[in-house]
């Protein structure tokens, strides 16, 4: 088991080898509510850290999932498709999004951890 | 909408921070958009159960004149509606027009005795009334109530509970309103509401709004419900959004609204606007408002581009998200009058992508009004 990153915008991402697998946050499927839609990046997409890889839409609006790093996708979570609320029951857990083939180590380095990120949702009240 | 200034609050707030209610800006008052329960399941339990709204936001007002009828004709300058023909009791949904023919606001109107009571839009509520202090005509005066809360009890089971509470309530009608005591409390309730299903909307004084809440929040059939179901309620009955579905720009036959306009107005005019939505009834619009379900599951929000199959845009979704009594996306929006038959096809440009669609009837969930 690897440790898990976090970004600001609440996605996570656990590194194992070369395999990232990326989702959201408890705090940001709370924040989101009821999710009923998920649209995932296509296998074999490359992705770049920041920009949008996926869509999560609750009842009340969509909101952009970022690449927490950059790399290639390599899988995504189509049970998502068909049950979308999994990403509230299990955000992170069966709720991810994508694993993604790592292409830089170094991106995780600006990325917080479990303290730093549980301070960071304090602080946003 | 967000307003400039500090954030207004009802008289509920403190009862909605404690049912744990995750507040939010909402035409300038903090609102609850959901409690704990969360919105799909608040949306579920109105449709089975009753769900109770505060929609305190909203703006109350008593025109009165030398009668009735003349308060009612005062208005009817500002608004296209038949208002002067309700009976006591009756109520009737209306709107104010401008110079174009647009919406300013949409509105009910109850008449209570020689009263004609009115509730507005919470974003309008201002400028509708200086509109109606400005314009209304023969000594008619408009009054704003901003010492009374209003609270909606919506769903299958709201008549057995205010029945229950108020079992003179038991012979109202859609669209009917009358002076009743609920729990001991007096108040004003009409048989309406926005969700599609039975129910009331009840204005009870501010300071006896706490108690009466709790009240009806005792009773088993009922739990607290946010802004967040009510938009997902009422777009499922194909009711119109003031601002999204309705603004200044659309006009009411453009809305799919004609209904609301009685014969005898079509016909006199006398309101603003008439001129413009009289060449509307005769020569026809070049768009009109209508439902459409999304083929897939991605929901297309407000603002999504309406095209054909040649990519030419053809109208704009102004509701738009996903129905949680169908389990599917839902939305409606306003296409070109040649593509506006029901069962005609569209593509909702959701992210870049053309996601098929198809024009259907509204509502999207058939309307449950206790209509005798």
């Amino acid at each position: 088991m690897s440790a898990i990153r976090y970004t600001k915008e609440h996605e996570w991402v656990k590194v194992d080898g070369d395999t990232a697998t990326v989702g959201i946050s408890p705090y940001a499927q709370e924040q989101l509510g009821d999710v009923v839609f998920v649209e995932l990046p296509e296998v074999g997409k490359k992705v770049e850290k920041g920009k949008e890889m996926a869509v999560v839409e609750s009842v009340k609006a969509a909101s952009e999932v970022y690449a927490p790093i950059g790399g290639e996708v390599l899988e995504v979570n189509s049970a998502l498709t068909d049950a979308p609320a999994t990403v509230n029951e299990d955000a992170m857990g069966k709720g991810w999004f994508a694993k993604l083939k790592l292409a830089n180590k170094a991106e995780l380095d600006g990325l917080m951890d479990e303290a730093a990120y549980k301070a960071y949702c304090d602080s946003l009240h | 909408m967000e307003a400039s200034g500090p954030l207004k609050r009802t008289a509920l707030y403190d009862l909605h921070v404690e049912l744990g209610a995750k507040m939010v800006p909402f035409a300038g008052y903090e609102l609850p958009v959901n409690y704990p329960q969360g919105i799909l399941g608040e949306h579920q339990h109105t449709r089975a159960a009753a769900g109770l709204f505060d929609v305190s936001h909203m703006g109350q007002f008593r025109i009165t004149g030398s009668n009735y009828d003349a308060a009612a004709a005062a208005v009817e300058r500002l608004c296209p509606n038949d208002f002067r023909s309700l009976t006591p009791g009756q109520q009737r949904y209306g709107f104010f027009t401008n110079e174009r023919g647009g919406i300013l606001d949409d509105l009910m109107v109850t008449r209570d005795g020689e009263v004609l009571r009115m509730v507005v839009n919470a974003a309008c509520k201002e400028p509708d009334l200086d509109h109606l202090k400005a314009n209304l005509k023969d000594g008619s005066k408009v009054e704003a109530l901003p010492d009374f809360a209003l609270l909606a009890i919506q769903g299958p089971k709201a008549a057995a509970v205010i029945v229950r509470l108020a079992p003179e309530s038991a012979k109202m009608t859609f669209m009917t309103g009358a002076a009743l005591k609920i729990a001991g409390i007096d108040c004003y309730a009409t048989r309406s509401g926005y969700t599609g299903e039975d129910g009331f909307e009840i204005s009870v004084p501010n300071a006896r709004a706490v108690e009466f809440a709790r009240r009806l929040l005792a009773e088993p059939e009922v739990k607290p419900i946010g802004l967040g179901a009510r938009d997902s309620l009422r777009l499922e009955a194909g009711l119109c959004l003031y601002g999204s579905d309705i603004t200044e720009r659309t006009t009411p036959v453009e809305a799919g609204l004609s209904w609301a306009i009685a014969e005898r107005r079509r016909k006199e005019g006398g309101f603003i606007g008439a001129a413009v939505l009289q060449k509307q009834w005769a020569d026809g619009v070049a768009k009109k408002r209508v439902g459409i379900l999304p083929e897939g599951k991605a929901p297309a929000r407000a603002h999504t581009e309406i095209a054909d199959d040649s990519g030419r845009e053809i109208g704009e979704v102004t509701s738009g998200g996903f129905g949680p009594s169908l389990g599917k996306p839902i939305a409606m929006g306003y296409v070109a009058t040649g593509r506006a038959a029901v069962g005609g096809t569209v593509n909702l440009m959701v992210r870049g992508k053309a996601l098929p669609g198809r024009v259907v009837k509204m509502p999207f969930v058939p309307h449950r009004y206790h209509r005798n």
